[in-house]
């Protein structure tokens, strides 16, 4: 709760509400492939951190 | 006051702690885990850096951490809508990291510093700062100046790649940005995996391998991947590039436009490997100083201080250095993302807490960057009995003459002493030193002690006032991050068949009076030695230069190739006895290697991944 509550904060303080369905969507399509794969293995991408 | 400072789960975190304004410790975690750019949260780390403000997670006020996470996923988010539908798989790969790990970097740390202490109070003591605010306030709040311009480049942090401030006492204002995906230090990744090295580390070997070759890319570069503007503003053209959207650096596209494929590593570097290093090196040297030439006219101060990964181009900084723009340039020696711990940590203090900065004096706050750990004789004693060596305990004269004549004898020496560096350069508490006047010593040293590729050339350490007698150069560069060439008059002329020859061949030519440090373009990367810092260092370099006349020694960092640089004296012996240096000094312990134990020997080349 207290992430969400934080996320909610940024894009305030960002004025990127238009980010809060994505987030919503990836949280929830996220969640899926987290439980579908078991482990999320960081893979060497160099701009993904 | 204290805060702790902590960079991490990227690559290379690391600790510094400050108090009262003042740098007590700062280690990177590679150091103590012993493995290379380690990107895990920095236990050892922090526990060093408390043990030697001799305190606990609760006598620390503040830890900051040097980036922001949600900025970054934020850009990350904004990067895959742009591209899309491609980046899909990077995407799908991407997501499951940041969803289950990355966003709550926060409660991470909470956690883990909860396993520190469980009182620790992180709602109001746990700090952020963004990724080139970190990088600004390293490089300027440790730095000589009351005012300066400070310019950071590297390859990205949360949009940033580049930023330009204004730091004035203890404030440090950002002027502007350069954005993601535009970036110098992108730039140079991409051709450092198109020259099949790999990105993250092998920049340093694009560095190493451009003088070989000449610049015959450089203007296809600028006019096909990098608009470059009259200020050194820059864009990239992203049609060459993968990295936003895929797996790799470069694409297709890319490899076309030179006309070979990417180089897979450890195969053969041809001509036009070093001619494609060469060639992105004069481009980046361009941009830099476009850059550093605009920001002198813009702001008119005397001083520049530079951080971020890029300012480790010690050429680049070499040819700012000598373009004049600026009176005065310090660069953070631990200028890649390690030093963002200790940035994060100056930061909270003098802006976020608004703490008063220390007048300068003309020297800067770093303490010769020997801010790691050190050994008191007697542990060290122990620690070496307990590992099965057999050595003499000297007194520092009988010490420094004795090492002084092994490396006149052009022997390769382990040296150890004192504190341990902060960034990626040995400066004498932890090096491989070697007579520069040996032509065999570069090959020797790159085959037989540090088993890395034979182009890659070495660093001299030089008594300061020795300095403008040997090089073009007579400024204070303690850092090894300046590079400069050798005075014409310690130069060899070479044969008309010597000048003829080409890229590797150009190796084996003795160029000067110290060959082991003079690269193929009479270049050599400095360390000035001052007596102020590292008295003994000075000692040493005296009494060598007593023996020989040369006031110069070799010096390279104490590890063998993708080994973090030794910490303790255990892992200095295991690197003695791993390799074939002829004699070990360890604090007043001196270790000869033909009177220690065969079976003590080891083999361990293999336990680390190539860099």
């Amino acid at each position: 709760m207290a992430f969400l509550l934080e996320m909610w904060e940024f894009l305030k303080v960002r004025k990127k509400f238009w980010l809060l369905p994505i987030m919503l969507v990836l949280l929830v399509f996220g969640g899926l492939i987290v439980a579908v794969q078991g482990t999320a293995v960081a893979p060497f991408i160099y701009t993904i951190f | 006051m204290r805060v702790l400072g902590v960079s991490a789960f990227y690559h290379d975190s690391a600790a510094a702690l400050i108090e009262d304004g003042r740098i007590v410790a700062a280690a990177q975690e590679e150091r103590f885990s012993r493995k290379k750019h380690d990107a895990s949260f920095p236990e050892h780390a922090i526990l060093y850096c408390l043990e030697e403000a001799n305190t606990d997670l609760a006598g620390v006020d503040y830890v900051a951490f040097y980036d922001k996470p949600f900025l970054k996923f934020e850009r990350l988010l904004e990067t895959y809508l742009a591209f899309a539908p491609r980046g899909f798989k990077s995407f799908s790969m991407a997501m499951p990291v940041w969803i289950k790990e990355k966003l709550f970097q926060k409660d991470l740390l909470r956690k883990r510093f909860k396993s520190f202490d469980d009182g620790f109070d992180w709602q109001n003591k746990l700090l952020f700062s963004e990724h080139h605010m970190s990088h600004a306030a390293s490089a300027f709040f440790p730095s000589p100046y009351d005012e300066a311009v400070v310019l950071t480049m590297d390859g990205v942090g949360e949009w940033a790649t580049t930023s330009v401030a204004i730091g004035r006492g203890n404030t440090l204002e950002v002027e502007k940005e350069i954005h993601f995906p535009h970036s110098l230090g992108l730039l140079y990744s991409a051709f450092t995996y198109y020259a099949g090295f790999k990105v993250n580390s092998g920049e340093y070997k694009v560095m190493g391998l451009a003088p070989y070759g000449e610049p015959k890319y450089a203007d296809v570069i600028k006019d096909t991947l990098v608009d470059i503007k009259d200020d050194g503003s820059f864009r990239l053209d992203q049609s060459y590039f993968n990295y936003c959207t895929g797996l790799t650096m470069t694409n297709d596209r890319f490899s076309d436009l030179f006309g070979e494929p990417v180089r897979a590593p450890e195969d053969l570097l041809t001509p036009f490997h070093m001619d494609i290093a060469a060639s992105v090196q004069a481009v980046v040297e361009e941009i830099v100083l476009k850059l550093t030439r605009s920001l002198r006219a813009e702001y008119d101060l005397p001083n520049l201080c530079l951080a971020g990964g890029v300012a480790l181009n010690c050429v680049a900084n070499g040819k700012v250095h000598r373009d004049g723009a600026f009176e005065n340039i310090w660069i953070q020696p631990a200028a890649g993302d390690a030093g963002g711990a200790l940035g994060a940590a100056l930061g909270a203090y003098h802006i976020h807490q608004r703490q008063p900065r220390a007048t300068a004096n003309g020297m800067d706050h770093m303490s010769g960057g020997y801010l790691g750990p050190c050994f008191e004789q007697a542990d060290i004693e122990e620690r070496l009995t307990a590992a099965g060596a057999t050595f003499h305990v000297m007194d520092d004269d009988a010490l420094i003459d004795r090492t002084a004549s092994a490396l006149a004898d052009d022997q390769a020496v382990g040296w150890m002493a004192g504190r341990m560096e902060f960034g990626p350069r040995a400066l004498g508490g932890r090096s491989i030193l070697g007579n520069p006047a040996s032509p065999a010593m570069q090959k020797t040293l790159n085959l037989k002690v540090k088993y890395r590729e034979s182009f890659r050339p070495f660093a001299p350490a030089i008594l300061r006032e020795d300095m403008a007698d040997w090089f073009d150069h007579d400024a204070d560069t303690p850092y090894m991050l300046i590079v400069a060439d050798v005075k014409e008059e310690r130069r060899r002329r070479m044969s008309a068949s010597e000048a003829a020859l080409f890229g590797i061949d150009k190796l084996n030519v003795v160029r000067s009076e110290i060959p082991a440090v003079t690269h193929v373009d009479y270049s050599a990367r400095l360390q000035s030695v001052h007596r102020e810092t590292n008295p003994r260092f000075h000692a040493l370099l005296s009494a060598f230069k007593a023996k020989t006349g040369c006031p110069v020694l070799v010096n390279t960092s104490f590890n063998i190739r993708g080994e973090p640089i030794v910490c303790t004296p255990e892992d200095a012996f295991r690197c003695f006895m791993g390799t074939e240096l002829d004699l070990l000094v360890v604090g007043n312990c001196l270790l000869r290697k033909d009177e220690q134990s065969v079976d003590l020997k080891v083999d361990y080349s293999d336990s680390f991944e190539l860099d």
